[in-house]
Parts: C-alpha cells; sequence; structure tokens
C-alpha cells in the first residue's frame, strides 16, 4: 500500500511528539532521584579514600549521605591556594558540584580544585585526613581519583581510583583494593620539602617499602600506570599552595573550618 | 443483529495463549535458530559486556524488555506505518525504549549503568531487535508479536550468561562475584592456587567460547550452513 506523502508527514510528526513527550516526561519524573544517585556515588567515591570498602559496602545509602554530612567538609580552591566562594554569577561554588572533567580541559591556573576535608568521630574541630581530587587520561579514556593525605599534608593515608574505559584485568585494576593499598604510607615531598609525587614503576613485583615516592607498578598496563603518575604530579602540584597555607597557619586544624 | 450473530457462529475457537504454534515462537530462538548462534546477529554486545554476569544479567534483561515492548509498538502500529518510512519508525521506537531503559539504570542502579551505560545504548543498533520488528512484528498480531520478540531475546540472553559465566569463572575466578577460585584453593592448603586466565577478559575470550558453544550446538543439532 503506497500513502501519500501528506499521511507520511502527519504520522511522523505524531511519532515524534509522542516518543518526545514519552521521553522528557521520564527524564523529569525521574531526575531527581537520579541526582541522588548520582550524589550517592560521588560520595561514596570521595568516602573511598579513607573508608575500607567492606565499610562503604555495608552502610545503607542514607547512612553514607549521614556519614558523610557528619564527618566532611568541602571547600574549593584555586592554583594560588586561595579560597573560591562564589562564582563569576555570585552562585556559591559547591565542591561535590565541580566538575572536574571540565575544569581540565581549562588551563591549571584557571581550573578549580575541589578539597574535602575528613574530620575525627565526636570531634568537629580536629582533621583526619585532606582528601583531594585528581583527574588524568589512561590508556583508552579518562581515570580520576581521590587521595586521602594524613594531617602533616604529605603522607598518603589512603587512594581510591576510577576509570571509564581500561582494559579489564589490566589497566582497569586501578580499583582493585590490592593495588590502591599500594599508595598509603607513601610521600609526596621530600625531607627538604620538595615535590616528588609518587610514582607507579615499570614492571610488577618488586618490593618498594623502603622507597617513599615510588609504588609497584602494574603488569601489563604500563600506560595506565603513567596515566595515574600524571594526574598526580597534575594536580597535587596545583594544591601546593594551599597546601603550604594551612602549613604555614601552623594550626591547620583550625583552618581547616574557616 | 441477525448478520452478526451468524458471524460470531462462524468464528473459530479462540487460540490457547499458549498453542503449539505459539509456543514454537518463544522455543524456536531458544536452540534451533537462535539469534547468536545460528543467525550470528548481536555478536558485538555478546562480545562487550560479558566478562561478568551482573552486568550480563542487566543487559539480558534490557534486551528482553526493548524486545518485547518494540515487538509489542510496531505490531499495534503495523497497519498505520507508512512502509516508507518503516525503517525510520521502527529506529525511533527502539531508541526510545532503549533511552527509557537508560534513563531507569541511571534512577534505580547507578552501579550497573555506568558500567553498562555504553552498551545499553548499543541496543539500538542489535541486530536482533531491528530483525525480529521488520520480519515479525510488521506481519503479525501484538500477541504473537511479544511471544516472539520474548522468545528471540531469551535466546540471545541465555547464550550471553552462558558466555559471560565462563568468562567470570575462568578470567576472575568467580561466579557473580563470589569468588570460586579462593574458595577452591582453600580446600587443598595455602600452597595451592588456581590461575586466572589473563584471555579470557579480554574480547578474544569470548570468541572461543562463544566458538565452542557454536561448534557444540551445531555437533548436536546436525545444522549446517546453506549456501
Amino acid at each position: 500500500m503506497q500513502q501519500s506523502n501528506a499521511y507520511i508527514i502527519t504520522f511522523s510528526v505524531i511519532l515524534t511528539v509522542v516518543l518526545g513527550l514519552l521521553l522528557s516526561g521520564t527524564s523529569q519524573v525521574l531526575a531527581p532521584i537520579q541526582k541522588k544517585a548520582v550524589e550517592l556515588d560521588t560520595k561514596k567515591q570521595i568516602l573511598g579514600a579513607v573508608l575500607a570498602p567492606s565499610e562503604i559496602r555495608s552502610m545503607k545509602p542514607d547512612e553514607i549521605l549521614d556519614f558523610y554530612d557528619n564527618r566532611i567538609t568541602s571547600k574549593v580552591v584555586d592554583i594560588e591556594g586561595n579560597l573560591l566562594e562564589k562564582d563569576e554569577s555570585g552562585n556559591p561554588i559547591i565542591a561535590e558540584n565541580v566538575n572536574v572533567a571540565k575544569n581540565y580541559k581549562m588551563a591549571p591556573e584557571k581550573r578549580m580544585y575541589p578539597m574535602f576535608v575528613f574530620h575525627k568521630e565526636g570531634n568537629p574541630e580536629a582533621v583526619e585526613a585532606y582528601i583531594v581530587q585528581v583527574y588524568g587520561a589512561g590508556l583508552w579514556d579518562e581515570i580520576w581519583g581521590f587521595l586521602a593525605l594524613d594531617t602533616d599534608l604529605n603522607t598518603i593515608a589512603g587512594v581510591t581510583f576510577g576509570h571509564k574505559a581500561e582494559t579489564p584485568g589490566l589497566g582497569a585494576r586501578i580499583t582493585e583494593n590490592a593495588v590502591q593499598d599500594r599508595f598509603r604510607g607513601k610521600r609526596l615531598f621530600d625531607d627538604g620539602g620538595n615535590f616528588q609525587s609518587v610514582a607507579m614503576q615499570k614492571g610488577e613485583g618488586r618490593d618498594y617499602s623502603d622507597d617513599d615516592h615510588k609504588v609497584d607498578g602494574l603488569s601489563g598496563a604500563t600506560i595506565t600506570a603513567n596515566g595515574v603518575n600524571a594526574m598526580f604530579r597534575n594536580y597535587l602540584q596545583a594544591y601546593k599552595a594551599y597546601f603550604d597555607k594551612l602549613r604555614d597557619s601552623g594550626a591547620s586544624e583550625s583552618l581547616a573550618l574557616n | 443483529m441477525s448478520t452478526e450473530t451468524a458471524q460470531a457462529e462462524v468464528k473459530k475457537p479462540a487460540e490457547g495463549l499458549l498453542s503449539k504454534r505459539r509456543k514454537k515462537f518463544i522455543t524456536d530462538p531458544l536452540v534451533d535458530n537462535n539469534p547468536i548462534t545460528i543467525q550470528v546477529l548481536g555478536i558485538c554486545s555478546a562480545l562487550a559486556v560479558t566478562t561478568q554476569l551482573q552486568p550480563t544479567l542487566v543487559m539480558a534483561i534490557s534486551v528482553i524488555f526493548v524486545m518485547v515492548m518494540a515487538n509489542l509498538t510496531i505490531s499495534l502500529l503495523r497497519n498505520t506505518i507508512p512502509s516508507r518510512v518503516r525503517i525510520i519508525v521502527q529506529l525511533a521506537v527502539i531508541a526510545s525504549l532503549v533511552t527509557l531503559v537508560n534513563e531507569v539504570l541511571k534512577a534505580f542502579a547507578f552501579d550497573m549503568y555506568k558500567e553498562l551505560s555504553v552498551f545499553v545504548g548499543l541496543i539500538i543498533t542489535n541486530c536482533i531487535v531491528m530483525g525480529r520488528l521488520e520480519a515479525f512484528a510488521l506481519g503479525n498480531k501484538p500477541y504473537d508479536s511479544v511471544l516472539d520478540g520474548f522468545g528471540s531475546a531469551l535466546g540471545y540472553a541465555w547464550i550471553i550468561l552462558a558466555v559471560a559465566f565462563f568468562r567470570e569463572l575462568l578470567g576472575s575466578g568467580s561466579v557473580f562475584g563470589v569468588p570460586v577460585y579462593d574458595s577452591i584453593s582453600g580446600l587443598f592448603g595455602e600452597d595451592f592456587s588456581l590461575a586466572t586466565n589473563g584471555l579470557m577478559v579480554s574480547p578474544v575470550g569470548a570468541f572461543i567460547i562463544l566458538g565452542l558453544i557454536i561448534w557444540v550446538q551445531r555437533t548436536k543439532t546436525g545444522y549446517v550452513e546453506h549456501n
């Protein structure tokens, strides 16, 4: 059966409108739930730097959000170590909402650097760890992570990595606990206070426990490991100015609350 | 009035909900006319998502939903769809359904969404879905089309689940995330450990498993390709 052009056009228009309404309707209805899911996911990742994965898994979504609200405060700094509170149009900047991928495309001086402060249990004045966000490129696509530093702003208390499309079993192993645990206790600065970063080495299975800046690498995933090293170097340097300010103020604990 | 009653009398008794003919819609694609192993369609996603069972299960459920709903919609509209734009109409319906699935996953299973989102999007281009719409739903009644879509999707689902089972077991040493290898090793003392096979987590592993499944199946059914 051959239909007229008018029929075809009418059919197409009606179909488009119906499907369009259906999709935008669903999107509207689900948007708040999706927003909550994204928020929960971000907070889970941030907490992943200071909590064991089994601890996070044992908590219900509401408990995670509560825990986050009680123990973590956040702020945003620039490369010179100044606090950023309002954007150009005067809206408050919220660290959890900073899109690190978007910032990555800007020059390092223009980026916003989110910073999360993990407070001691039952004592919101005292700081247990500082958590910073890192971001970069792996072999296939983006990789990112959160890195928790002890109050000396030098020793790594824990890291958590995420990736979009690294090879399963090779580069994707950066999400494994065994790999992330290798970073714990390493130092960013040498005894003279110079920035050294920490770097995964080529090859796997060697013992680097006596070297503060070297981490056992990933066999078969050197490019992913190099990506991790690069994002550490790029981002931790950018936080250095703020770290210095915190240290200079002496009582880094009190400044954390400002 | 009288003509109407006369017509009703001539009408054949209603076909059973699961008559022999209809059962074949579901059972046929499971083995004899399996979309993956016989028709060799939908291979792309069969390779990509099957490194672990859990995402594979979510993928399988998504495909079943999309196929059943798409077949139903197209079948309901089959007499109104202009034949000249029917492919675009099919594509629009599939794409909308897939977007729905993606949105729902994002809201209620965010971890799965992160893992699968690219591949859920690829259901749109899964040849099985469009193949069934074009070959079946355009010419058959809604209920039959739903059964046909369900059967084909089930045929796809059990194959990718089988592939995922072997890939996760041999490649990661676990089943549904439960570390099977570790518990087996534990039975034989500390020095005993089973090595996982890195080949299985790469797409090559899926090709090998799939090839073996096709081989076993064709040996049993005696199926040969017709030229």
